[in-house]
């Protein structure tokens, strides 16, 4: 079961400001969720290695050359605020 | 004649021939948007000006005696979480609502190098994260089968524009199901390729490890076609795989005697409706009756994909969307106090709740105390997975059974019930854990509703389940009947 305090701790860590109510629906949600992944934890897995990828690829690697380059304007074009060639945001402390 | 009914391969030899010019085929299927839009609202973006205009580049280039690549002219509908310069890329998000990429998927440079003409971009569940299209900030698609049920998801926008006529061929993407369960819902064709073999440059990522584009299309010969012009190596990618990208229409010989296809039992057993499973019957016997060797086999971790996958996807979707804060494109919330207040408002305004509850469960799976428990057990299980398919294809070349468990279901059934939305996808997750191709084909109906056989091949195995697929469709009907 997991606790309204550990909803809030969550929420705080992937930086989203829930409501009350969205707090209890998903303490729910993630409860009932999580009680139905922990029969991954029936599994025994000692000395199986985990798979983060499918592809036998390691490093990818390219020569270090430049390469073509977006106009800062293009690179701006989406931007909510800008100044100047930077991106504009509320004052930071 | 119904243009927007054929399918690229007619399409194309009618263009070569000149009876109907690439101009005509846009406009017709512009017209067909027009009449069933309304109804079935696939398209978040239609791009009617610049579709003409590239249609009509197309009839210039044939007047000029230049060849035709095979689907020069043909209308596609793309996803709209596939980035396409100029034109709004939303991902049907409020997070993307205005967002405007300044370039192309490496897809959608492949898409106007073979001479396709983008209808426009289509509706989907937020971000990919869903299986019926409700998850859009926008809007919710309709089955153009029966419009009180959804198209699946979450690429439902792209199969209810080829099921409906609106649009020859679809692209869609597949995290766990995306391509093959809405195919399998709406009707159409869908392939989600092997991991790798197509660029996922320009796909708004959701699951960086199991995400791939690929094709919706009416026949199988429109699939091959498709996956011809988009897949390859592509340095901009580096999960992209080096690998020689053959002619796929070569596999499509209609011969499968001698193949040898393994029916998983984990797929026909619990949770199965039983009416989809006497469809899924009936096409082994079909292929059985063609001269492949159909035998029963095993997946045993076959119950773990859904547990490991809702910990994996959830967790690397927590880590990709970590980018919306606000600051360079897409959504930003006014009146922030400070930054961190920003990126709080923002994310909370910004996301719907799917979105919101995968971002949660991800970073809950991840954080300190329980990564070991939950996330790093999820990629042990899942390398037990893969060792299924592995073990399987040592002795057979492709597996069979259902795409989905159910048929399409009624919209508003299932969405305040994350898990039970979950379930519709229990027998395609594993196979993007896994990493492995797959094919969703119409096998027959339910209560006038389509059922899609599910085909799965080895790595790069594409050929071999097109061979398959094409056999099947060549001695059935399925693939021809059309929505009302």
């Amino acid at each position: 079961m997991i606790s309204i305090k550990d909803v809030e701790h969550v929420a705080l860590l992937a930086r989203l400001s829930l409501t009350g109510d969205e707090k209890q629906v998903y303490g729910k949600q993630l409860s009932d969720i999580l009680e139905n992944v922990r029969k991954l934890q029936d599994l025994n897995t000692e000395g199986v290695p985990p798979t983060a990828h499918v592809l036998d690829l390691q490093n990818v690697f390219r020569e270090d050359r430049a390469g073509e380059h977006m106009p800062v304007d293009q690179v701006l074009g989406n931007a909510p605020d800008r100044q100047g060639n930077f991106f504009k945001v509320p004052k930071i402390i | 004649m119904q243009l927007h009914y054929l399918t690229a391969h007619q399409l194309h030899d009618m263009l070569v021939s000149k009876q109907i010019s690439a101009e005509e085929l846009t406009r017709a299927v512009f017209e067909r948007i027009e009449q069933v839009e309304d109804k079935i609202r696939a398209y978040i973006t239609l791009t009617r000006e610049q579709a003409l205009e590239l249609a009509r580049q197309v009839d210039r280039a044939r007047l000029a005696g230049e060849a035709l690549p095979p689907l020069a002219g043909i209308p596609v509908a793309v996803k709209d979480n596939i980035c396409t310069k100029r034109v709004r890329t939303t991902c049907a998000s409020k997070m993307l609502y205005n967002y405007i990429p300044p370039y192309d998927a490496t897809v959608m440079k492949h898409l106007n190098q073979a001479r396709t003409v983008m209808a426009g971009k289509t509706n989907m569940d937020e971000f990919a994260m869903g299986s019926s299209c409700e998850n859009s900030a926008f809007f919710t698609t309709c089955n153009p089968w029966d419009t009180t049920r959804v198209p699946g998801g979450s690429s439902g926008g792209s199969a209810a524009a080829v099921a409906a006529g609106e649009a020859i061929l679809g692209l869609g993407s597949d995290t766990g199901g995306s391509i093959r369960q809405p195919a399998s819902f709406c009707g159409v064709v869908g392939m989600k390729p092997t991991y790798g073999a197509v660029s996922r440059y320009g796909l708004v990522a959701y699951a960086s490890s199991l995400d791939q584009i690929g094709p919706l299309t009416r026949d199988v010969t429109d699939c091959a076609m498709l996956l011809n012009v988009i897949c390859g190596h592509d340095p901009l990618d580096s999960t992209s795989a080096p690998f020689a990208v053959p002619d796929y229409t070569s596999f499509l010989t209609g011969d499968i005697k001698g193949v040898k296809i393994g029916v998983p039992r984990e797929y026909l057993g619990e949770g199965i409706d039983p009416a989809v499973r006497e469809v899924i019957q009936k096409a082994i016997e079909t292929y059985a009756g063609l001269g492949a060797v159909v035998e029963e086999t095993t997946l045993p971790h076959t119950e773990y994909a859904l547990p490991a996958y809702y910990l994996i996807a959830p967790a690397e979707a927590s880590s990709n969307l970590a980018r919306y804060d606000g600051v360079r494109y897409g959504y930003r919330a006014a009146e922030a106090e400070d930054l961190v207040d920003m990126f709080m408002r923002t994310r909370s305004e910004g996301f719907g709740s799917e979105v919101k509850r995968r971002i949660m469960l991800g970073t809950y799976a991840l954080s300190a105390g329980y990564y070991d428990a939950y996330y790093n057990q999820a990629l042990k299980v899942r390398t037990l997975i893969k060792a299924d398919f592995d073990r399987a294809f040592e002795e057979f070349d492709l597996l069979l059974g259902p795409t989905a468990p159910v048929t399409a279901f009624k919209r508003g059934e299932k969405v305040d019930d994350p898990l039970q939305m979950y379930m519709v996808d229990i027998c395609t997750l594993a196979i993007n854990l896994a990493g492995i191709p797959a094919i969703s084909i119409p096998a027959g109906m339910v209560n006038k509703l389509p059922v899609g056989l599910q085909l799965i091949g080895r790595p790069f195995g594409e050929g071999d389940i097109l061979r398959a697929a094409y056999a099947f469709e060549q001695n059935t009907d399925h693939h021809r009947m059309l929505p009302e």
